[in-house]
């Protein structure tokens, strides 16, 4: 009798399976990861089952994600591959209640019992095998040793789930700062469940009898324990079935039953005959042939440096250091900037460890012949390497990059670098830094994502982009994150495009997400004409013509790409080492004494409580790094006075907690208890909410303060997970009241804020404005009752009172008494805003007094909230800047007509900010945005209009949960080096 | 654009240069349209040139080059129709089948709190740069951009208004024949007879005539020969230009069309009677323009009148109707409030539950990615409109540029197989 099979093609691999009929036992199973090759490997299994049953007849179906495009081409009958684990749970596993499935790219959940639902990830999460992949690249270990180590954790780190990309963000630094290995791969597990749990189930819970499928969870004790722990199963209820990996091909298989039978030769025939056709985009090749490359090399490199054999030399000579996130890189220079020594290499997430080999390296060598007069360290690792071997200067990596690039062409007006996490775009006017781009945390599509890429092709990266080449037709990959690159190149994958054609499509990509994205060039002309190109990425001939390609233009990649940081770090030693009398540099003895401990701790000096890490070096001094202020580094802060982003939330805080902890004032709460979320509208509102509400004689509960702890209170209720932080917030905020007992929740549905008459309208976003629909509709504590959220236009007395009185009726209000707490309530907020600028008055005043910068931190109301800043104010009081906001400054600009329709209340005070910081010389503008903000795309770009039309600066930083500041560090200090070189010029004049 | 308490010597100045459309160039200027409805707006061109604008297109360009101009034109974080509306322009204008000194492109505005409202300084700011003289024409009904808006009066609002209804009944016709036909091709041509009749009702008048024309139309459709057979319907709603647009949503009704579905895809004037209503809701709920209020509810009034009788037509004639719009006002308040006004609003839900009523319980809310208002009316919504109607089965899908169509269809085809499902064990039953 013919026998079933199913084929399953997924993005990673395929798997076949060979099931009895009668008694459904699995005769034949295999499992193989299909690089890409598809076809070839679906064949080479086929031909194995041929050997095993030669002359058996077949009824086959094929499933997966990447089945598809092979079923249709070859005519065999294809499932959807849910519907298949479906068909296959049914039979083996009927009692089971929910299955998760991790598949190579994707993750599923399907929900059995109560109410049959499927979820699927969406297209912007990660959080996969693909995720696991890329992580264990990125902590240069195989997965299985990952898996392996994880078992071993101690703690977890929280790692943003997100996608790929962020979490990346969470992990780079957590290497740099030397926290254990061990935590950290546990940690990317627990983020992975996190995803699952959080980004899927949305809510619903996964309980009872619960099934895990698919590779990773099959082949991954880490992953299962965390899942385990996670969810709070036993072992009875959390079922890993023997076939797991192979199921959904079990369930083809089970499918196949009412296909017509054929002979295995004849399956044969069809997959070996659906041969690609050309339905993905293609483009013109990188090079039509080997002169034209010749002639591309030949011109690249004729900017070199020269060299100085070191064993030789004699004389002072600067050490340059870039500890970047995934490559460390060391140069040694001469006076005339000829190159003793140099170093370029992956750090495999152990920066000091390799700095401290190099240098001792360095060091032997030169004897003491070679005296390093001055050293500087620049990059992610800086702060450590500094105090580790106690290197003279720290310079922020821009300005590195800047030095560097001026020497090869002291005419550039564009540099572009290409690291390996991120992109850094400056614009030069008058040989300063114009302005500066940075990547955002989303679609950094940089050198590391090749390097991951290259590595799942079973390949170095420099052979996979050499491939790309010459590639004949590379494909279009589109140009967002990495996530999406990710099935961009499945979907090519699956039409049959080459490793080659793909190879030259993501050099291509990379440079697109550049121009496009992150420059944000309109056409090529707008970045300039004298063009440096560097970074590592650059070293990738692939990558550097199709930057020329996309540009039209000839380009200057200097043979030091990959080292531009470092020797730029190495002419700033030399520059700054006038009156200095020895390097302070660790001497070699030094060098080859020294040694370090590891360990983290929590932070005790506040109640942040940040996880922190302390390096102990063998001579007694430490190193902490993770802390978010200098108290954790055991400093005292600086410029406390300075901040009017913590005066604004510790005044609002104390509008919410008012009276909370007096007991008469408690006493004459007679009405009921009123819960009142410090988030989104009622963050500025809350003085007026407050005190509305204790006029009338109810007790008012603030929500808890802002933490990471309150958002994963919350996060089950999160309905839409690409919305911005503060929204998400939000449902922390709801469940903290709920659990407080109070009567009802208040949160007011507010279309309009109130008319500042600054603008032609003055809506709120929709997100700020209905938010409460939101959480009604997804968090099941919440009902009719207790939760109070009336239409209300604050504008309009009349009706406002009348929408209040209604709501509040339970409560047995009088209009009279509604009308008379509003009243107050305004008041109350009037008082407010006044507080805050009189306190931005003082905190000029005093600023201009010491002769300090004043930068106008410009965003949201809610963004002073220091879970959702992160404390970047603080960053900037310690670069020696004040900080004032846009609501305490807009009123004394005028009325600014812009392009664009300026018609939301909280937005238009950002136009008048600009203007106002436009005509003051002493001032700078930093625009907060939150990640996912889409009105944020339309203030942003007048922001910079009015700013740089008046010859400033402008500086975006995007926000959202991931609490690293590094990048963001990188961007205020870059600022802060160009506002002082504006400031030096201006002297100069 | 700005509040008229403002004192003008006060104001700081940054706005920009940008050509005007003046009323000459209605003779001289071809005006390109998006293809957001392609038969619907067909129709609009047909009114708009008994209105003087002498030419009209609607464009169809399609190609990858589309997305690619709006990818290099539009703000990386800028919704997706803003990307394909330009994209498309600005493609149009660089295939030489256009003289930029003798061209317009038109675009509606709403003045909603929804970004969108943005959309006419944002193509400008996208043309500036290869095309700086190209005018662009506002249509809206709120006084923006006097000095390029389309000159709307009461008769073309009229004539506007029934291209909308005729274009809303033929879409309907279609999507519920063209599965079940069994001549696959007869649904398109009597489709194209459909076209051409309404087409010569606008400009040779009786286009007012809506039942007999609709009559017509419905009898044209009722002569189809069709197959006894029960399909899987599949309601779309969401966001208003991917909802509708094939270019917005990788063809999703012909892809529907594909799986052997019948698409059900709620009428266009659903959208425009739900921006009257939200004007009348504004004056109920904040005491905001009362006055104007009233005239809003004046034409409500009439469309109101014209829907009904189309939906007795329908049901004279066995078919399943358009919604009743008062009908669809009493839904959403099941589901959410009126005052969600912002970008699609409470539309989205009361569609999903009017779907879910009328036994289609399978709907794809098709939204572009990061859309604002689609958190709260779109994703935010299903789970209380799912209470309702438990058996309704609701997938997002969101489309933005980078997204791979086998992503999106794949999510789509998970919905079908479980809907199929569902459908096998109603029969065992």
């Amino acid at each position: 009798m013919e026998k079933l099979l199913g084929i399953d093609v997924g993005s990673t691999t395929v798997k076949l399976t060979v099931v009895d009929p009668e008694s459904s036992e699995v005769l034949y199973k295999s499992y193989e990861r299909h690089l890409s090759f598809v076809r070839e490997c679906t064949l080479k299994e086929l031909y194995k089952i041929k050997e095993k049953f030669p002359d058996e007849s077949f009824k086959a179906s094929i499933t997966g994600s990447a089945g598809l495009g092979l079923a249709e081409k070859c005519g065999i009958s294809f499932v959807q591959e849910v519907q298949a684990a479906f068909i296959a749970i049914k039979k083996f596993y009927p009692d089971a209640d929910v299955c998760v499935e991790l598949g190579g790219e994707d993750a599923k959940i399907i929900f059995i019992t109560g109410g049959t639902e499927q979820r699927m990830n969406g297209s912007c999460a990660g959080g996969t095998g693909s995720f696991i992949d890329q992580m264990a690249t990125l902590l240069d270990i195989s997965v299985d040793e990952m898996d392996e180590l994880a078992l071993g954790a101690k703690k977890v780190y929280p790692i943003a789930s997100r996608c790929g990309v962020f979490a990346k963000s969470d992990i780079q630094p957590l290497i740099n700062q030397g926290a254990e290995k061990a935590d950290i791969a546990d940690s990317i597990f627990h983020a992975v469940v996190e995803q699952t749990v959080a980004g899927l189930a949305q809510g619903r819970k996964i309980g009872g009898k619960v099934l895990f499928l698919g590779g990773p969870l099959h082949f991954l004790k880490s992953l299962r324990r965390a899942f385990v722990t996670t969810l709070g199963l036993d072992e009875e209820h959390a079922v890993f079935p023997e076939n797991a990996p192979v199921f959904m091909s079990l369930g083809a298989a089970l499918y196949s039953e009412e296909v017509k039978a054929e002979p295995l030769d004849s399956i044969i025939e069809k997959v070996e005959a659906a041969t690609s056709h050309d339905s993905v985009i293609r483009t013109t090749p990188l090079f039509e042939s080997t002169e034209e490359y010749r002639a591309f090399s030949e011109r690249h490199s004729r900017t070199d440096l020269s060299k100085e054999d070191i064993k030789l030399y004699t004389g002072p000579a600067f050490l340059g250091i870039d500890s970047g996130s995934t490559t460390t890189k060391l140069i040694l220079i001469t006076p005339e900037g000829k190159i003793l020594y140099s170093y370029y290499g992956v750090n495999n997430g152990q920066p000091l460890d390799t700095v401290v080999k190099v240098l001792t390296d360095i060091r032997a060598q030169a004897g003491d012949r070679v005296e390093i007069r001055s050293s500087a360290v620049t990059g992610y690792g800086e702060d450590m390497i500094k105090a580790a071997l106690r290197v003279d200067f720290g310079i922020v990596e821009t300005v590195a990059h800047f030095k560097a690039a001026l020497h090869f062409n002291p005419n550039a007006d564009f540099i572009i670098d290409i690291g390996g996490q991120d992109i850094k775009c400056f614009k030069v006017r008058a040989g300063a830094i114009d302005s500066i781009m940075l990547n955002e945390a989303c679609s950094s599509g940089c050198g590391s994502f090749i390097q991951t890429f290259a590595r799942a092709m079973n390949m170095d990266v420099e052979e996979f982009s050499k491939l790309g080449l010459f590639a004949k037709n590379p494909v279009e990959l589109g140009s967002r994150c990495t996530v999406f690159m990710n099935s961009a190149v499945k979907q090519a994958q699956k039409e049959g495009a080459g490793i080659d054609d793909i190879s030259a499509g993501l050099s291509s990509s990379i440079v697109k997400n550049a121009i496009y994205k992150v420059i944000r060039a309109k056409t090529p002309d707008e970045l300039g004409e004298n063009i440096v190109v560097q970074g590592g990425t650059f070293l990738n001939d692939a990558v550097l013509r199709s930057f020329e390609l996309e540009t039209g233009k000839n380009v200057i990649r200097p043979a030091i790409a990959g080292l531009m940081g470092a020797f730029g770090a190495a002419l700033y030693a030399a520059e700054n080492c006038h009156g200095m009398e020895k390097s302070s540099l660790l001497s070699l003895s030094e060098l080859r004494d020294f040694k370090y401990t590891s360990r983290s701790a929590n932070c005790g000096k506040c109640t942040s409580k940040c996880t922190i890490n302390v390096l102990t070096f063998a001579d007694g001094r430490k190193f902490i790094s993770g802390n978010k202020c200098e108290r954790g580094a055991g400093q005292h802060r600086v410029g406390k006075e300075f901040n009017l982003f913590d005066y604004k939330y510790k005044l609002l805080c104390s509008y919410a907690e008012l009276g909370t902890s007096d007991e008469n004032a408690v006493k004459n709460s007679t009405r009921g208890r009123v819960g009142l979320p410090l988030q989104l509208v009622m963050f500025e509102q809350m003085p007026l909410w407050s005190t509305f509400f204790r006029r009338l004689g109810f007790e008012v509960v603030p929500s808890e303060r802002s933490s990471r702890d309150l958002y994963f209170k919350g996060q089950h209720t999160v309905a839409s997970d690409t919305a911005c932080y503060p929204a998400k917030l939000m449902h922390g905020h709801i469940e903290s009241l709920l659990d407080a007992g109070v009567n009802f929740v208040f949160y007011p549905q507010e279309s309009y804020n109130i008319d500042e008459h600054s603008s032609f309208n003055h809506y709120n976003c929709p997100v700020v404005a209905y938010y409460a629909e939101l959480l009604k509709a997804n968090n099941e504590r919440l009902s009719d009752e207790n939760l109070i959220m009336p239409y209300i236009d604050l504008n309009d007395e009349k009706t406002s009172v009348n929408a209040l009185f209604k709501a509040l009726a339970p409560y047995r209000v009088k209009k009279s008494e509604v009308k008379a707490a509003l009243r107050e309530g305004f008041k109350a907020l009037s008082e407010y805003h006044a507080a805050v600028r009189a306190r931005a008055a003082e905190i000029i005043e005093k600023a201009r007094a010491e002769d300090k910068q004043i930068i106008v931190l410009a965003g949201r109301p809610y963004h002073a909230d220091p879970e959702i800043n992160h404390g970047i104010a603080r960053l900037i009081t310690s670069l020696g800047h004040a900080v004032v906001t846009e609501d305490a400054v807009f009123e004394d600009a005028p009325l600014v007509d812009v392009n664009v329709l300026n018609q939301w209340t909280y937005h238009s005070r950002l136009y008048r900010a600009a203007e106002y910081v436009s005509k003051n010389d002493d001032m700078n503008l930093v625009q907060l945005v939150s990640f996912g903000c889409g009105i944020d795309a339309i203030t942003t770009d007048e922001m910079r209009l009015i700013l740089e039309k008046n010859g400033k600066l402008y500086t975006q930083i995007k926000i959202d949960e991931i609490n690293n500041l590094g990048v963001v560090k990188i961007r205020l200090r870059s600022m802060t080096a160009a506002i002082e070189e504006q400031r030096r010029r201006k002297n100069a004049e | 654009m700005r509040n008229k308490n403002i004192n003008e010597a006060y104001s700081a100045d940054y706005r920009e240069e940008y050509p005007k459309f003046t009323r000459e160039m209605k003779e001289t200027h071809t005006i390109l349209i998006p293809n957001m409805l392609p038969t619907h707006f067909e129709f609009l061109t047909v009114v708009f040139g008994i209105f003087g604008y002498k030419n009209t297109v609607v464009l169809e360009n399609e190609s990858r080059s589309v997305i690619d101009e709006g990818l290099k034109h539009v703000h990386n974080d800028t919704c997706y129709p803003a990307l394909c509306v330009i994209g498309q322009y600005i493609d149009a204008l660089k295939s030489g089948k256009y003289d930029p000194d003798r061209t317009a492109v038109m675009i509606t505005q709403s003045g909603g709190g929804c970004r969108a409202s943005n959309y006419v300084p944002l193509i400008r700011k996208a043309l500036k740069a290869e095309f700086p003289n190209v005018p662009v024409l506002s249509l809206n009904f709120s006084g923006f951009e006097k000095d390029s808006g389309v000159e709307v009066g009461p008769k073309m609002l009229l004539m506007l208004a029934y291209a909308i209804f005729y274009g809303d009944v033929l879409m309907s016709l279609y999507n519920s024949t063209k599965p079940y036909a069994v001549d696959g091709d007869l649904p398109d041509k009597i489709k194209e007879e459909c076209v051409d009749l309404v087409k010569r009702a606008l400009t040779e008048g009786g286009y007012k005539k809506y039942k007999s024309i609709v009559s017509d139309m419905i009898k044209r459709f009722l002569a189809i020969e069709r197959r006894d057979e029960r399909k899987v319907k599949v309601g779309i709603v969401g966001e208003i230009y991917v909802k509708y647009s094939p270019l917005g949503n990788s063809g999703l009704e012909k892809f529907l069309l594909s799986e052997g579905c019948e698409p059900v895809v709620p009428a266009l004037m659903d959208f425009v009677m739900y921006c009257i209503v939200n004007n009348i809701n504004d004056a109920r709920l904040y005491g905001k323009n009362k006055k104007t209020a009233l005239v809003y509810k004046l034409v409500y009034k009439i469309l109101l009148r014209v829907s009904r009788g189309i939906i007795k037509l329908f049901k004279e004639n066995g078919l399943t109707p358009p919604h009743d719009f008062e009908h669809l006002r009493k839904l959403a308040d099941r589901v959410i409030n009126q005052g969600v006004k912002m970008g699609e609003g409470w539309l989205i839900p009361a569609e999903m539950a009017a779907l879910a009523e009328d036994g289609t319980e399978n709907i794809v809310c098709a939204q572009p990615f990061g859309c604002l208002p689609n958190h709260i009316v779109g994703k935010g919504a299903s789970r209380a409109v799912k209470q309702l109607y438990p058996e309704v089965n609701i997938v997002a899908i969101d489309y933005d540029p980078s997204a791979t169509k086998v992503n999106q269809e794949n999510r789509i085809k998970l919905m079908l197989a479980a809907a199929r499902e569902k459908e096998r064990a109603r029969e065992k039953k």
